[in-house]
């Protein structure tokens, strides 16, 4: 029971991740019908912000309260990571709103290319952790091992996206994401400032990659290729859900973060791509565009 | 007439030169090598175009039908027949591995019925990561150490044989009227239906068409570097191919042979640069993107490869 209890709080953690990186990868899709497969890479640029801003903070001796020094790495990882992705939207992506969808989707490809060799020729690829930007304080309660960062991790996701599920639902922004996402060629005529709609959407989107980046740079190892993998199973969190559906892009993300411990606790860890990949493959087969999606209207490639 | 002989004459040329010039030395090792690797992905890329450009699906799983072909044709040439057969054994060992792909190919035609678009990307990146999945858990077949002892029968002649069969076959079946079915169901799928055309049937055969070259491909590509394990067919080879097919353009033979040519050159001509040819290449594939969202041939056709009588109709038709 314990065992249970314990694979099932580790799967929370390694769900809000997926879900948060999910939502990013939603949310443009759900606007540009794009799949932005620079999302992950855009994730993990973001955890090397919160290295070196963790880095910063904490070598400069300024003793500031571990708090403070946490929520200063978050914003300093989310603006840098937001100006990246709106600059990657204005300069790669939007010359190519009116091209066919797949030389977009390529684009993105080369972009994602582009930020992990960089990051690769640059930095260099051995593997690093965050520096402790919060106490790490290991609880023992009734025989589950829970640490102060599994904590902090699921306690900031679900504030986040909570935070972000309002905005779209709520506030004008949103509204103007939804009509957008809804019909992109009347929706101007409305007087909607596409332009900027969009950037906020790639702000808001890769902010929460970044959260969810520099939660992961404090429990796991982050290194240069790590965009791919888990830019692939986010994105596959966002299908799993219904790809286009904020809520869904957060179920999928806990459902393979769920999947992907569970198979690694029962079955030898080589089988883990296998059973995800089938099982994905299973749901789709029965629910072929995913949870809580709904079919898109047939497009012209 | 004159034209086919013409082209004839040419062909035949150039096969005797693929045979003369590594024969005399004239070619060293490393141009020959180079040269194998343009070949294979000509075929990678040619036989994805069929899926992807030509039919409008976004497949990105062609590593893993590349992976069955080079798997099954090596463990027959190494376990299956003597060594000294190698060489003529050699053709009917590729047929065989592009076969087993082919099956590969109709297993992953049956999920996208149900799917399109994106979700069928979704279907073939996982059919991927599946397949390599199931080789690193085999323990027989090197598991994720890989698998080695095939000769180096892959040669210059051989991967030119195959090219051109490539090309002839993915040529004649896009004018043939099962080819004109897949075109329509690029441009409007339920209009295809409407005009009685089989778009089952039509997916059906155009996957396993594609990923029976995408086997032939990976037999090669196993037999020129007699080695291969399960992290040579990852999603990134996929996303190589991938980029070549859109470099070169969607729905063009003669794009795809330029793409994949100018792709391998390219990353080989950048190799002095070390990390950073990763990072100019890719870099150099996005400004193209921005300038031609087409790819360089995007939906035009060499005239060589136009049935004669179809080059005005053709050029009315993408003009």
């Amino acid at each position: 029971m314990q065992f249970i209890i314990q694979q099932v709080l580790n799967a929370l953690q390694l769900g809000s991740v997926y879900a948060l990186i999910a939502l990013g990868y939603t949310m443009v899709y759900g606007i540009l019908r794009m799949i932005n497969f620079a999302h992950g890479d855009i994730f993990m640029v973001s955890t090397y912000l919160g290295f070196f801003a963790a880095s910063f903070l904490l070598g400069r001796a300024l003793h500031l309260p571990a708090a403070f020094t946490f929520v200063l790495t978050l914003v300093l990882a989310m603006i840098g990571t937001s100006l990246l992705a709106v600059l990657i939207e204005r300069v790669a992506y939007k010359p190519l709103r009116q091209a066919p969808r797949i030389s977009a989707v390529i684009t993105a490809l080369g972009v994602g290319l582009v930020l992990e060799n960089t990051t690769l020729a640059t930095i260099g690829p051995e593997p690093r952790i965050l520096p402790q930007v919060i106490p790490v304080i290991n609880l023992n309660i009734a025989g589950v091992a829970v640490s102060s960062i599994q904590i902090v991790i699921l306690v900031i996701s679900a504030i986040v996206m909570f935070v972000l599920d309002t905005i779209v639902r709520k506030t004008m922004t949103g509204m103007a994401m939804r009509a957008i996402s809804f019909d992109k060629t009347v929706v101007p005529l409305m007087g909607v400032p596409m332009d900027r709609i969009i950037s906020i959407t790639f702000a808001l989107g890769s902010s929460m990659a970044a959260i969810g980046g520099v939660l992961y740079g404090i429990a796991y190892m982050i290194d240069p290729y790590m965009g791919i993998r888990i830019g692939w199973w986010a994105f596959i969190s966002a299908v799993v859900g219904g790809i286009g559906n904020i809520r869904g892009a957060m179920v999928g993300g806990y459902i393979l973060g769920f999947v992907e411990i569970f198979v690694a606790a029962f079955f030898p860890s080589t089988y883990r791509d296998f059973v995800v990949f089938a099982l994905l493959l299973a749901l789709l087969v029965f629910k072929p565009t995913g949870i809580m999606g709904v079919p898109v209207v047939q497009q012209k490639v | 007439m004159k034209r086919r002989w013409l082209i004839a004459l040419v062909l035949v040329l150039i096969f005797a030169l693929s045979i003369l010039l590594p024969h005399f030395g004239i070619l060293n090792l490393y141009l020959q090598q180079v040269i194998m690797y343009v070949g294979i992905n000509i075929i990678l890329t040619i036989s994805l175009n069929l899926v992807n450009g030509y039919m409008g699906e976004f497949s990105v799983g062609h590593a893993g039908f590349m992976a069955i072909g080079a798997y099954v044709s090596s463990l027959l040439t190494v376990l299956v027949f003597p060594k000294p057969w190698g060489p003529f054994v050699f053709p009917l060992v590729l047929v065989l591995g592009g076969l087993a792909a082919a099956l590969a190919g109709l297993i992953v035609a049956f999920p996208s019925f149900k799917t399109r678009g994106d979700y069928l990307a979704i279907v073939t990146l996982a059919f991927n990561m599946i397949i390599k999945s199931v080789l690193e858990n085999i323990d027989a077949i090197g598991g994720p150490r890989g698998f080695m002892g095939m000769s180096k029968l892959t040669n210059v002649a051989w991967v030119y044989v195959w090219v051109l069969i490539t090309i002839f076959a993915i040529r004649n079946f896009i004018f043939s009227s099962y080819g004109r079915g897949i075109l329509s169901i690029r441009e409007d799928e339920v209009a295809a239906e409407l005009v009685s055309v089989n778009t089952r049937q039509a997916k059906i055969l155009a996957f396993v068409i594609s990923s029976f070259f995408a086997g032939i491909a990976g037999g090669l590509f196993a037999h020129v570097l007699q080695f291969i394990n399960p992290r040579s067919f990852t999603i990134l080879k996929s996303t190589d191919v991938l980029v070549m097919v859109y470099l070169g353009g969607i729905g063009s033979i003669t794009g795809s042979i330029l793409g994949a040519s100018i792709y391998t050159v390219l990353l080989e001509l950048l190799r002095p640069l070390q990390v950073w040819r990763w990072v100019v290449g890719p870099l150099l594939l996005v400004i193209l993107m921005i300038t031609r969202p087409r790819g360089i041939f995007g939906l035009r056709e060499a005239r060589v490869l136009i049935p004669a009588e179809e080059v005005g109709a053709d050029a009315a038709a993408t003009s």
